[in-house]
Protein backbone atom coordinates (compact mmCIF):
# COMPACT_ATOMS: atom_id res chain seq x y z
CA UNK A 1 0.00 0.00 0.00
CA UNK A 2 1.55 3.11 -0.87
CA UNK A 3 1.23 5.87 1.67
CA UNK A 4 -0.91 8.40 2.17
CA UNK A 5 -1.78 11.48 4.24
CA UNK A 6 -4.94 11.52 6.27
CA UNK A 7 -7.14 14.41 7.12
CA UNK A 8 -10.02 15.23 9.15
CA UNK A 9 -11.32 18.54 8.26
CA UNK A 10 -14.58 20.16 10.22
CA UNK A 11 -14.97 22.76 7.18
CA UNK A 12 -16.71 20.94 3.95
CA UNK A 13 -16.37 23.51 1.37
CA UNK A 14 -12.74 23.83 2.50
CA UNK A 15 -12.49 20.27 2.21
CA UNK A 16 -14.31 20.05 -1.49
CA UNK A 17 -11.59 22.52 -2.86
CA UNK A 18 -8.78 20.58 -1.07
CA UNK A 19 -10.08 17.02 -2.65
CA UNK A 20 -10.92 19.02 -6.23
CA UNK A 21 -8.26 20.53 -6.37
CA UNK A 22 -5.89 17.29 -6.06
CA UNK A 23 -6.25 14.28 -8.18
CA UNK A 24 -4.63 12.20 -6.29
CA UNK A 25 -6.83 13.08 -2.67
CA UNK A 26 -10.16 11.05 -1.82
CA UNK A 27 -13.13 10.80 0.48
CA UNK A 28 -12.84 8.41 2.79
CA UNK A 29 -16.02 6.93 4.86
CA UNK A 30 -16.96 4.02 6.23
CA UNK A 31 -13.87 2.68 4.78
CA UNK A 32 -15.59 -1.14 3.76
CA UNK A 33 -14.93 -0.30 0.09
CA UNK A 34 -11.86 1.98 -0.27
CA UNK A 35 -9.24 0.19 2.56
CA UNK A 36 -10.15 -3.30 1.08
CA UNK A 37 -9.27 -1.16 -2.53
CA UNK A 38 -6.02 0.47 -1.02
CA UNK A 39 -5.10 -3.83 0.62
CA UNK A 40 -5.76 -4.76 -3.05
CA UNK A 41 -3.61 -2.10 -5.21
CA UNK A 42 -6.40 -1.12 -6.85
CA UNK A 43 -6.77 2.49 -5.91
CA UNK A 44 -3.22 5.23 -4.85
CA UNK A 45 -4.41 8.07 -3.53
CA UNK A 46 -1.94 10.27 -1.43
CA UNK A 47 -4.05 11.97 0.77
CA UNK A 48 -7.24 10.45 2.42
CA UNK A 49 -9.94 13.21 3.32
CA UNK A 50 -12.43 11.90 6.22
CA UNK A 51 -15.89 12.65 6.09
CA UNK A 52 -17.22 12.03 9.37
CA UNK A 53 -16.57 15.42 10.36
CA UNK A 54 -17.58 17.33 7.41
CA UNK A 55 -21.00 15.09 7.01
CA UNK A 56 -23.81 14.25 9.22
CA UNK A 57 -25.53 11.47 10.61
CA UNK A 58 -29.23 11.01 11.11
CA UNK A 59 -32.59 11.40 9.20
CA UNK A 60 -34.97 14.56 9.33
CA UNK A 61 -38.59 15.15 7.89
CA UNK A 62 -38.06 17.04 4.51
CA UNK A 63 -40.97 18.34 2.78
CA UNK A 64 -43.27 15.25 3.67
CA UNK A 65 -40.16 12.97 2.90
CA UNK A 66 -37.10 11.57 4.27
CA UNK A 67 -33.54 13.86 4.31
CA UNK A 68 -30.69 10.99 4.96
CA UNK A 69 -27.27 12.99 6.35
CA UNK A 70 -24.50 11.68 4.21
CA UNK A 71 -22.95 9.87 7.02
CA UNK A 72 -25.75 7.58 8.55
CA UNK A 73 -24.66 4.04 9.39
CA UNK A 74 -26.80 1.66 6.56
CA UNK A 75 -27.91 -0.13 9.82
CA UNK A 76 -29.56 3.17 11.30
CA UNK A 77 -31.35 3.89 7.83
CA UNK A 78 -32.67 0.34 7.69
CA UNK A 79 -33.44 0.96 11.59
CA UNK A 80 -35.64 4.23 11.17
CA UNK A 81 -39.44 3.90 11.44
CA UNK A 82 -40.44 6.04 8.90
CA UNK A 83 -37.96 4.53 6.40
CA UNK A 84 -39.44 0.99 7.45
CA UNK A 85 -43.25 1.96 7.16
CA UNK A 86 -42.99 4.84 4.06
CA UNK A 87 -40.13 3.43 2.43
CA UNK A 88 -39.76 -0.33 3.22
CA UNK A 89 -37.95 -1.36 -0.13
CA UNK A 90 -35.18 0.48 1.40
CA UNK A 91 -34.61 -0.73 4.49
CA UNK A 92 -34.88 -4.19 3.13
CA UNK A 93 -32.40 -3.67 0.50
CA UNK A 94 -30.08 -2.28 3.00
CA UNK A 95 -31.16 -5.82 5.12
CA UNK A 96 -30.23 -7.44 2.40
CA UNK A 97 -26.86 -6.58 2.21
CA UNK A 98 -23.12 -6.96 3.54
CA UNK A 99 -23.30 -8.02 7.31
CA UNK A 100 -24.16 -6.74 10.53
CA UNK A 101 -20.82 -5.21 11.29
CA UNK A 102 -20.54 -4.55 7.61
CA UNK A 103 -24.11 -1.84 7.84
CA UNK A 104 -22.44 -0.70 11.07
CA UNK A 105 -19.67 0.46 9.38
CA UNK A 106 -21.02 1.71 5.82
CA UNK A 107 -22.65 5.01 5.07
CA UNK A 108 -25.23 6.38 2.86
CA UNK A 109 -23.19 8.18 0.65
CA UNK A 110 -20.70 5.18 0.45
CA UNK A 111 -22.86 2.54 -0.29
CA UNK A 112 -24.23 3.59 -3.67
CA UNK A 113 -20.56 4.59 -4.55
CA UNK A 114 -18.94 1.48 -4.20
CA UNK A 115 -17.34 0.05 -6.93
CA UNK A 116 -18.06 -3.41 -8.82
CA UNK A 117 -17.11 -6.64 -7.48
CA UNK A 118 -16.26 -7.82 -10.71
CA UNK A 119 -12.91 -10.43 -10.13
CA UNK A 120 -10.93 -8.89 -12.54
CA UNK A 121 -11.36 -5.69 -11.63
CA UNK A 122 -10.66 -6.59 -7.73
CA UNK A 123 -7.53 -8.59 -9.30
CA UNK A 124 -4.95 -5.93 -10.26
CA UNK A 125 -2.70 -8.42 -12.50
CA UNK A 126 -5.02 -8.94 -14.79
CA UNK A 127 -6.27 -6.54 -17.48
CA UNK A 128 -9.00 -4.58 -16.97
CA UNK A 129 -10.32 -1.27 -18.54
CA UNK A 130 -11.97 0.31 -15.76
CA UNK A 131 -9.16 0.10 -13.90
CA UNK A 132 -6.56 0.26 -16.70
CA UNK A 133 -7.91 2.42 -19.13
CA UNK A 134 -7.29 0.75 -22.40
CA UNK A 135 -5.67 -2.56 -20.99
CA UNK A 136 -8.60 -4.89 -22.18
CA UNK A 137 -11.47 -6.22 -20.06
CA UNK A 138 -10.63 -9.90 -18.81
CA UNK A 139 -14.19 -10.77 -18.07
CA UNK A 140 -14.90 -10.88 -21.57
CA UNK A 141 -14.64 -14.31 -22.63
CA UNK A 142 -13.76 -15.17 -19.16
CA UNK A 143 -15.66 -15.87 -16.05
CA UNK A 144 -18.82 -13.65 -16.69
CA UNK A 145 -21.49 -15.15 -14.43
CA UNK A 146 -21.89 -12.19 -12.38
CA UNK A 147 -21.85 -9.64 -15.26
CA UNK A 148 -24.43 -7.44 -17.11
CA UNK A 149 -27.02 -8.47 -19.70
CA UNK A 150 -28.31 -4.95 -20.36
CA UNK A 151 -26.22 -1.93 -21.38
CA UNK A 152 -22.89 -3.39 -21.22
CA UNK A 153 -19.88 -2.75 -23.86
CA UNK A 154 -17.18 -4.02 -25.72
CA UNK A 155 -15.18 -2.13 -23.22
CA UNK A 156 -16.57 -3.83 -20.18
CA UNK A 157 -19.48 -5.71 -18.83
CA UNK A 158 -19.10 -4.76 -15.19
CA UNK A 159 -22.14 -4.82 -13.14
CA UNK A 160 -22.98 -2.38 -10.14
CA UNK A 161 -23.08 -4.04 -6.90
CA UNK A 162 -25.14 -1.82 -4.40
CA UNK A 163 -28.30 -2.97 -3.48
CA UNK A 164 -29.28 0.24 -1.51
CA UNK A 165 -28.81 2.04 -4.84
CA UNK A 166 -31.71 -0.14 -6.79
CA UNK A 167 -33.91 0.90 -4.06
CA UNK A 168 -33.17 4.65 -4.17
CA UNK A 169 -33.41 4.10 -8.22
CA UNK A 170 -36.95 2.87 -8.11
CA UNK A 171 -38.37 5.35 -5.19
CA UNK A 172 -37.04 8.28 -7.21
CA UNK A 173 -34.41 9.70 -4.36
CA UNK A 174 -32.39 12.84 -4.94
CA UNK A 175 -28.80 13.20 -4.20
CA UNK A 176 -27.65 16.37 -2.27
CA UNK A 177 -24.30 17.45 -3.60
CA UNK A 178 -21.44 20.31 -2.35
CA UNK A 179 -19.45 20.63 -5.44
CA UNK A 180 -16.62 23.04 -5.91
CA UNK A 181 -19.14 25.32 -7.36
CA UNK A 182 -21.78 25.26 -4.43
CA UNK A 183 -24.52 22.83 -3.59
CA UNK A 184 -26.50 21.30 -6.25
CA UNK A 185 -29.02 17.94 -6.54
CA UNK A 186 -29.13 15.24 -9.13
CA UNK A 187 -31.68 12.20 -9.52
CA UNK A 188 -30.58 8.92 -8.11
CA UNK A 189 -31.42 7.41 -12.00
CA UNK A 190 -28.92 9.57 -13.49
CA UNK A 191 -26.08 9.00 -10.79
CA UNK A 192 -24.55 6.04 -12.37
CA UNK A 193 -23.10 5.63 -15.72
CA UNK A 194 -23.40 3.06 -18.48
CA UNK A 195 -19.49 1.88 -19.10
CA UNK A 196 -19.64 2.94 -23.14
CA UNK A 197 -15.95 3.69 -23.79
CA UNK A 198 -15.15 5.15 -20.81
CA UNK A 199 -15.72 2.37 -17.73
CA UNK A 200 -13.18 4.04 -16.10
CA UNK A 201 -16.12 6.92 -14.37
CA UNK A 202 -18.70 4.84 -12.36
CA UNK A 203 -20.78 8.00 -11.79
CA UNK A 204 -21.23 11.59 -13.24
CA UNK A 205 -19.84 12.71 -10.08
CA UNK A 206 -16.88 15.30 -10.67
CA UNK A 207 -13.91 14.65 -8.50
CA UNK A 208 -14.30 16.27 -5.52
CA UNK A 209 -18.23 16.35 -5.52
CA UNK A 210 -19.19 15.61 -1.93
CA UNK A 211 -23.08 13.65 -1.20
CA UNK A 212 -23.91 15.76 1.77
CA UNK A 213 -27.29 14.39 2.33
CA UNK A 214 -29.76 11.62 0.35
CA UNK A 215 -33.61 12.79 -0.42
CA UNK A 216 -36.99 10.30 -0.38
CA UNK A 217 -39.63 12.09 -1.76
CA UNK A 218 -43.16 12.39 -0.48
CA UNK A 219 -44.85 9.39 -2.08
CA UNK A 220 -47.42 6.80 -0.70
CA UNK A 221 -46.72 4.73 -3.50
CA UNK A 222 -43.17 3.96 -2.05
CA UNK A 223 -45.22 2.04 1.14
CA UNK A 224 -46.09 -0.39 -0.82
CA UNK A 225 -42.77 -1.31 -2.13
CA UNK A 226 -40.02 -4.25 -1.78
CA UNK A 227 -36.86 -5.14 -2.55
CA UNK A 228 -36.23 -9.08 -3.82
CA UNK A 229 -32.64 -10.19 -3.47
CA UNK A 230 -31.69 -13.59 -5.60
CA UNK A 231 -27.64 -14.48 -4.41
CA UNK A 232 -25.96 -17.83 -4.28
CA UNK A 233 -26.96 -18.22 -0.48
CA UNK A 234 -29.52 -17.13 1.88
CA UNK A 235 -27.22 -14.40 3.49
CA UNK A 236 -23.94 -12.18 2.96
CA UNK A 237 -23.72 -12.19 -0.68
CA UNK A 238 -24.18 -10.11 -3.69
CA UNK A 239 -27.26 -10.09 -5.99
CA UNK A 240 -27.23 -12.40 -8.99
CA UNK A 241 -30.22 -10.18 -9.86
CA UNK A 242 -32.16 -7.93 -7.59
CA UNK A 243 -35.97 -6.32 -7.73
CA UNK A 244 -37.28 -3.12 -6.25
CA UNK A 245 -40.39 -2.54 -7.18
CA UNK A 246 -44.01 -0.40 -5.90
CA UNK A 247 -47.10 -0.73 -7.04
CA UNK A 248 -50.42 0.47 -6.55
CA UNK A 249 -53.45 -1.18 -8.13
CA UNK A 250 -57.28 0.29 -8.16
CA UNK A 251 -59.99 -3.03 -8.53
CA UNK A 252 -57.65 -4.80 -9.69
CA UNK A 253 -55.93 -2.26 -12.29
CA UNK A 254 -52.68 -1.04 -12.01
CA UNK A 255 -52.76 3.10 -11.73
CA UNK A 256 -49.21 3.41 -10.48
CA UNK A 257 -45.58 1.64 -10.42
CA UNK A 258 -42.05 1.62 -10.04
CA UNK A 259 -39.42 -0.63 -11.09
CA UNK A 260 -35.77 -1.23 -10.66
CA UNK A 261 -33.20 -4.41 -11.47
CA UNK A 262 -29.96 -4.72 -9.51
CA UNK A 263 -26.88 -7.03 -10.85
CA UNK A 264 -27.80 -7.22 -14.15
CA UNK A 265 -26.35 -3.61 -15.51
CA UNK A 266 -23.12 -1.06 -15.06
CA UNK A 267 -26.15 0.41 -13.32
CA UNK A 268 -29.21 0.07 -10.98
CA UNK A 269 -31.45 -0.04 -14.18
CA UNK A 270 -34.39 1.66 -13.49
CA UNK A 271 -37.00 -0.23 -15.56
CA UNK A 272 -39.20 2.79 -17.34
CA UNK A 273 -40.50 0.49 -20.48
CA UNK A 274 -41.86 -2.41 -17.70
CA UNK A 275 -43.16 0.54 -15.43
CA UNK A 276 -45.13 1.71 -19.28
CA UNK A 277 -46.71 -1.80 -19.79
CA UNK A 278 -47.97 -1.83 -16.26
CA UNK A 279 -49.55 1.11 -16.03
CA UNK A 280 -54.00 0.34 -17.08
CA UNK A 281 -53.30 -3.53 -17.24
CA UNK A 282 -55.09 -5.74 -14.69
CA UNK A 283 -52.82 -7.06 -11.35
CA UNK A 284 -51.94 -10.65 -12.57
CA UNK A 285 -48.90 -12.86 -13.83
CA UNK A 286 -49.34 -12.52 -17.53
CA UNK A 287 -49.11 -8.51 -17.06
CA UNK A 288 -45.58 -9.14 -15.07
CA UNK A 289 -44.27 -10.95 -17.30
CA UNK A 290 -45.44 -9.05 -20.29
CA UNK A 291 -43.47 -6.37 -18.78
CA UNK A 292 -40.35 -8.17 -17.56
CA UNK A 293 -40.05 -9.07 -20.82
CA UNK A 294 -40.84 -5.96 -22.52
CA UNK A 295 -37.68 -4.53 -20.60
CA UNK A 296 -35.53 -7.66 -21.62
CA UNK A 297 -35.86 -7.58 -25.45
CA UNK A 298 -32.73 -5.91 -25.33
CA UNK A 299 -31.15 -8.22 -23.17
CA UNK A 300 -27.54 -9.40 -24.38
CA UNK A 301 -26.52 -12.40 -22.13
CA UNK A 302 -22.76 -13.02 -22.60
CA UNK A 303 -21.05 -16.59 -22.93
CA UNK A 304 -17.98 -17.37 -20.67
CA UNK A 305 -15.71 -19.94 -19.39
CA UNK A 306 -17.97 -20.32 -16.18
CA UNK A 307 -21.25 -21.03 -18.98
CA UNK A 308 -21.80 -17.28 -18.86
CA UNK A 309 -24.84 -15.73 -17.57
CA UNK A 310 -28.30 -16.34 -20.25
CA UNK A 311 -29.47 -17.88 -16.80
CA UNK A 312 -30.24 -13.46 -15.56
CA UNK A 313 -33.08 -13.47 -18.39
CA UNK A 314 -35.28 -16.19 -17.03
CA UNK A 315 -34.22 -15.85 -13.41
CA UNK A 316 -34.51 -11.57 -13.37
CA UNK A 317 -38.25 -12.59 -15.49
CA UNK A 318 -39.42 -14.52 -12.57
CA UNK A 319 -38.19 -12.30 -9.95
CA UNK A 320 -40.12 -9.47 -11.54
CA UNK A 321 -43.39 -11.39 -11.47
CA UNK A 322 -43.10 -12.90 -8.02
CA UNK A 323 -41.88 -9.35 -6.53
CA UNK A 324 -44.67 -7.85 -7.91
CA UNK A 325 -47.10 -10.43 -7.09
CA UNK A 326 -46.02 -10.13 -3.50
CA UNK A 327 -46.69 -6.49 -3.18
CA UNK A 328 -50.56 -7.09 -5.34
CA UNK A 329 -51.04 -9.31 -2.20
CA UNK A 330 -49.89 -7.00 0.99
CA UNK B 1 -3.51 23.40 3.29
CA UNK B 2 0.25 21.59 3.50
CA UNK B 3 0.88 18.63 1.45
CA UNK B 4 4.12 17.36 3.07
CA UNK B 5 3.01 13.65 3.78
CA UNK B 6 2.32 12.76 7.27
CA UNK B 7 1.91 9.39 7.53
CA UNK B 8 2.80 8.50 11.39
CA UNK B 9 -0.06 9.77 13.08
CA UNK B 10 -0.64 9.30 17.04
CA UNK B 11 -4.07 8.01 17.62
CA UNK B 12 -5.30 7.94 21.81
CA UNK B 13 -8.05 5.19 21.75
CA UNK B 14 -9.61 3.50 24.94
CA UNK B 15 -8.85 -0.61 24.29
CA UNK B 16 -10.53 -2.99 26.42
CA UNK B 17 -11.29 0.23 28.99
CA UNK B 18 -7.43 1.56 28.96
CA UNK B 19 -6.37 4.29 27.26
CA UNK B 20 -3.41 3.87 25.07
CA UNK B 21 -1.72 6.18 22.71
CA UNK B 22 0.59 4.81 19.56
CA UNK B 23 2.14 6.28 16.97
CA UNK B 24 0.68 4.50 13.76
CA UNK B 25 1.36 4.77 10.32
CA UNK B 26 -1.68 5.91 7.99
CA UNK B 27 -2.38 2.58 6.31
CA UNK B 28 -2.73 0.90 9.77
CA UNK B 29 -5.73 -0.69 10.29
CA UNK B 30 -7.26 -0.97 13.71
CA UNK B 31 -6.55 -4.79 13.44
CA UNK B 32 -2.86 -4.81 12.91
CA UNK B 33 -2.75 -1.69 15.75
CA UNK B 34 -4.23 -4.10 18.06
CA UNK B 35 -2.73 -6.99 17.57
CA UNK B 36 1.00 -6.31 16.23
CA UNK B 37 1.38 -2.50 18.22
CA UNK B 38 -0.89 -2.87 21.96
CA UNK B 39 -0.88 -6.67 22.41
CA UNK B 40 -4.22 -7.51 21.84
CA UNK B 41 -4.84 -10.25 19.72
CA UNK B 42 -8.29 -11.51 20.54
CA UNK B 43 -9.20 -10.00 17.63
CA UNK B 44 -7.70 -12.79 14.62
CA UNK B 45 -7.24 -12.17 10.94
CA UNK B 46 -8.90 -14.82 8.53
CA UNK B 47 -9.80 -12.83 5.87
CA UNK B 48 -8.21 -9.21 6.05
CA UNK B 49 -11.27 -8.22 3.13
CA UNK B 50 -14.18 -7.98 5.21
CA UNK B 51 -15.29 -11.42 3.95
CA UNK B 52 -15.17 -13.41 7.60
CA UNK B 53 -15.85 -11.49 11.05
CA UNK B 54 -13.15 -12.90 12.44
CA UNK B 55 -11.34 -9.44 13.45
CA UNK B 56 -14.94 -7.97 14.71
CA UNK B 57 -14.76 -5.98 17.77
CA UNK B 58 -16.90 -3.92 19.65
CA UNK B 59 -16.59 0.48 17.74
CA UNK B 60 -18.05 2.29 20.63
CA UNK B 61 -20.79 -0.61 21.65
CA UNK B 62 -21.52 -1.27 17.89
CA UNK B 63 -20.11 -4.05 16.32
CA UNK B 64 -17.64 -3.55 13.45
CA UNK B 65 -14.70 -4.78 11.47
CA UNK B 66 -11.25 -4.18 12.52
CA UNK B 67 -9.42 -5.09 9.28
CA UNK B 68 -11.45 -2.14 7.66
CA UNK B 69 -11.34 0.33 10.22
CA UNK B 70 -8.26 2.76 9.75
CA UNK B 71 -6.05 2.82 13.08
CA UNK B 72 -6.09 6.52 12.85
CA UNK B 73 -9.89 7.15 12.52
CA UNK B 74 -10.47 5.77 15.71
CA UNK B 75 -9.05 8.35 17.93
CA UNK B 76 -10.72 9.47 20.67
CA UNK B 77 -12.89 5.89 20.14
CA UNK B 78 -13.84 2.86 22.93
CA UNK B 79 -12.70 -0.07 21.82
CA UNK B 80 -14.01 -3.46 23.34
CA UNK B 81 -12.58 -6.82 22.08
CA UNK B 82 -13.67 -10.53 22.95
CA UNK B 83 -10.48 -9.80 25.84
CA UNK B 84 -12.18 -6.75 27.41
CA UNK B 85 -15.54 -8.58 27.54
CA UNK B 86 -13.98 -10.71 30.38
CA UNK B 87 -12.20 -8.35 32.80
CA UNK B 88 -10.60 -9.78 35.67
CA UNK B 89 -11.83 -13.41 33.93
CA UNK B 90 -15.45 -13.01 34.71
CA UNK B 91 -17.09 -13.89 31.89
CA UNK B 92 -20.11 -12.54 29.29
CA UNK B 93 -23.28 -14.33 29.33
CA UNK B 94 -22.34 -14.73 26.06
CA UNK B 95 -18.77 -15.90 26.63
CA UNK B 96 -20.32 -18.53 28.95
CA UNK B 97 -23.19 -19.55 26.57
CA UNK B 98 -20.39 -20.74 24.00
CA UNK B 99 -18.95 -22.71 26.78
CA UNK B 100 -22.17 -24.52 28.00
CA UNK B 101 -23.03 -25.22 24.20
CA UNK B 102 -19.92 -26.32 22.45
CA UNK B 103 -19.97 -23.63 20.00
CA UNK B 104 -16.52 -23.92 18.83
CA UNK B 105 -13.86 -26.22 18.07
CA UNK B 106 -10.99 -24.93 16.69
CA UNK B 107 -11.70 -21.41 18.27
CA UNK B 108 -10.39 -19.14 15.61
CA UNK B 109 -13.10 -17.82 14.84
CA UNK B 110 -14.66 -17.12 18.12
CA UNK B 111 -13.32 -14.16 19.76
CA UNK B 112 -15.08 -12.18 16.64
CA UNK B 113 -18.33 -14.79 17.12
CA UNK B 114 -18.36 -13.32 21.02
CA UNK B 115 -18.18 -9.51 19.51
CA UNK B 116 -20.48 -9.70 16.72
CA UNK B 117 -22.91 -11.69 19.12
CA UNK B 118 -22.82 -9.01 21.64
CA UNK B 119 -23.47 -6.03 19.32
CA UNK B 120 -26.16 -8.61 17.54
CA UNK B 121 -28.25 -8.88 20.89
CA UNK B 122 -28.20 -4.86 21.18
CA UNK B 123 -29.52 -4.47 18.25
CA UNK B 124 -32.28 -7.08 18.82
CA UNK B 125 -32.79 -5.60 21.68
CA UNK B 126 -33.30 -2.32 20.56
CA UNK B 127 -35.98 -3.39 17.55
CA UNK B 128 -33.20 -3.30 14.43
CA UNK B 129 -34.51 -5.65 12.20
CA UNK B 130 -32.94 -7.63 9.79
CA UNK B 131 -33.60 -9.93 6.55
CA UNK B 132 -35.24 -12.89 8.01
CA UNK B 133 -38.11 -10.59 9.76
CA UNK B 134 -40.80 -8.20 8.18
CA UNK B 135 -39.24 -4.69 8.46
CA UNK B 136 -42.75 -3.25 9.04
CA UNK B 137 -42.37 -5.05 12.29
CA UNK B 138 -40.67 -5.76 15.68
CA UNK B 139 -37.90 -8.44 15.36
CA UNK B 140 -38.62 -11.84 17.07
CA UNK B 141 -35.65 -13.97 18.62
CA UNK B 142 -35.88 -16.76 16.94
CA UNK B 143 -33.26 -19.19 15.05
CA UNK B 144 -33.74 -17.73 11.81
CA UNK B 145 -33.26 -14.10 13.33
CA UNK B 146 -29.94 -15.19 15.08
CA UNK B 147 -28.74 -16.62 11.83
CA UNK B 148 -29.06 -14.13 9.47
CA UNK B 149 -27.68 -11.76 11.81
CA UNK B 150 -23.98 -13.98 13.09
CA UNK B 151 -23.96 -14.79 8.79
CA UNK B 152 -21.41 -12.17 8.82
CA UNK B 153 -18.88 -14.51 10.97
CA UNK B 154 -17.83 -17.45 8.87
CA UNK B 155 -16.70 -20.69 10.87
CA UNK B 156 -14.79 -23.24 8.93
CA UNK B 157 -14.90 -25.43 11.93
CA UNK B 158 -18.97 -25.78 11.22
CA UNK B 159 -19.77 -25.13 14.30
CA UNK B 160 -22.88 -22.81 13.18
CA UNK B 161 -25.92 -25.08 14.45
CA UNK B 162 -24.08 -24.37 18.36
CA UNK B 163 -23.34 -21.06 18.00
CA UNK B 164 -27.40 -20.31 17.12
CA UNK B 165 -28.03 -21.86 20.43
CA UNK B 166 -25.41 -20.26 22.79
CA UNK B 167 -26.89 -16.76 21.37
CA UNK B 168 -30.21 -18.08 21.99
CA UNK B 169 -29.40 -18.99 25.01
CA UNK B 170 -27.11 -15.51 26.06
CA UNK B 171 -30.52 -13.96 24.74
CA UNK B 172 -32.79 -15.14 27.49
CA UNK B 173 -30.45 -15.11 30.24
C1 LIG C 1 -17.69 -8.84 2.40
C2 LIG C 1 -18.57 -7.74 1.88
C3 LIG C 1 -19.84 -8.02 1.46
C4 LIG C 1 -20.66 -7.02 0.96
N1 LIG C 1 -21.92 -7.32 0.53
C5 LIG C 1 -22.70 -6.35 0.00
C6 LIG C 1 -23.99 -6.64 -0.53
O1 LIG C 1 -24.45 -7.78 -0.50
N2 LIG C 1 -24.72 -5.62 -1.05
C7 LIG C 1 -24.24 -4.34 -1.10
O2 LIG C 1 -24.95 -3.45 -1.59
N3 LIG C 1 -23.03 -4.03 -0.62
C8 LIG C 1 -22.25 -5.02 -0.08
N4 LIG C 1 -21.00 -4.70 0.37
C9 LIG C 1 -20.46 -3.37 0.10
C10 LIG C 1 -20.76 -2.34 1.17
O3 LIG C 1 -22.16 -2.11 1.21
C11 LIG C 1 -20.01 -1.07 0.75
O4 LIG C 1 -18.64 -1.32 0.88
C12 LIG C 1 -20.40 0.13 1.61
O5 LIG C 1 -21.76 0.43 1.48
C13 LIG C 1 -19.56 1.35 1.22
O6 LIG C 1 -19.83 2.41 2.13
P1 LIG C 1 -18.66 3.08 2.98
O7 LIG C 1 -19.27 4.19 3.76
O8 LIG C 1 -17.90 2.06 3.74
O9 LIG C 1 -17.78 3.67 1.79
P2 LIG C 1 -16.20 3.90 1.63
O10 LIG C 1 -15.52 2.61 1.40
O11 LIG C 1 -15.68 4.79 2.70
O12 LIG C 1 -16.24 4.75 0.27
C14 LIG C 1 -16.72 4.21 -0.94
C15 LIG C 1 -16.52 5.26 -2.04
O13 LIG C 1 -17.38 6.37 -1.85
C16 LIG C 1 -16.64 7.58 -1.80
N5 LIG C 1 -17.36 8.42 -0.82
C17 LIG C 1 -17.70 8.09 0.43
N6 LIG C 1 -18.44 9.05 1.00
C18 LIG C 1 -18.57 10.04 0.08
C19 LIG C 1 -19.25 11.31 0.07
N7 LIG C 1 -19.94 11.75 1.13
N8 LIG C 1 -19.20 12.04 -1.07
C20 LIG C 1 -18.50 11.61 -2.16
N9 LIG C 1 -17.83 10.44 -2.19
C21 LIG C 1 -17.88 9.65 -1.08
C22 LIG C 1 -15.24 7.18 -1.38
O14 LIG C 1 -14.27 8.09 -1.85
C23 LIG C 1 -15.11 5.83 -2.07
O15 LIG C 1 -14.74 6.00 -3.42
C24 LIG C 1 -20.17 -5.70 0.91
C25 LIG C 1 -18.88 -5.40 1.35
C26 LIG C 1 -18.07 -6.40 1.83
C27 LIG C 1 -16.70 -6.06 2.30
S1 LIG D 1 -16.01 -6.16 -16.87
FE1 LIG D 1 -15.30 -4.04 -16.52
S2 LIG D 1 -14.52 -4.16 -14.45
FE2 LIG D 1 -14.58 -6.29 -15.17
S3 LIG D 1 -12.58 -6.70 -16.16
FE3 LIG D 1 -13.94 -5.94 -17.76
S4 LIG D 1 -13.46 -3.73 -17.79
FE4 LIG D 1 -12.76 -4.48 -15.81
S1 LIG E 1 -10.29 -10.47 9.07
FE1 LIG E 1 -11.74 -8.86 9.10
S2 LIG E 1 -13.46 -9.78 8.19
FE2 LIG E 1 -11.95 -11.33 7.91
S1 LIG F 1 -14.33 -22.86 15.77
FE1 LIG F 1 -12.83 -23.20 14.22
S2 LIG F 1 -13.29 -21.62 12.82
FE2 LIG F 1 -14.95 -21.52 14.14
Amino acid sequence: MRPFDYLAPTDAATAVRTVATNPTATYLAGGTNLVDHLKLGITHPDLLVDTAAITTAGITDHHGGLLIGAATRNSDIAADHRVRTRYPALAEALLSGASGQLRNMATAAGNPLQRTRCPYFQDATTPCNKRRPGSGCAAIGGHTRGHAILGASDHCVATHPSDMAVALTALDATLHILGPDGPRTLPCTDLHRLPGTDPTRDTVLEHGDLITAIELPHNPLARRSRYRKVRDRASYAFALVSVAAALETTDGIITDARLAFGGVAHKPWRAYRAEQALLGQPANDTTYRTAAEAELTDAQPLNGLDGGNSFKVPLLTRTVIATLRNLDQR
Amino acid sequence: MDHHRRVDTEITTRVDGVTRTVLVDTRTTLLDALRERLGTTSPKKGCDHGQCGACTVLLDGRRVLACLTLAVTTTGKDVTTADGLAPDGHLHPVQQAFLDNDALQCGYCTPGQVCSAVGALDELANGHPSHAGDVTTDPQLTRAEIAERMSGNLCRCGTYTNIITAVEQAARA
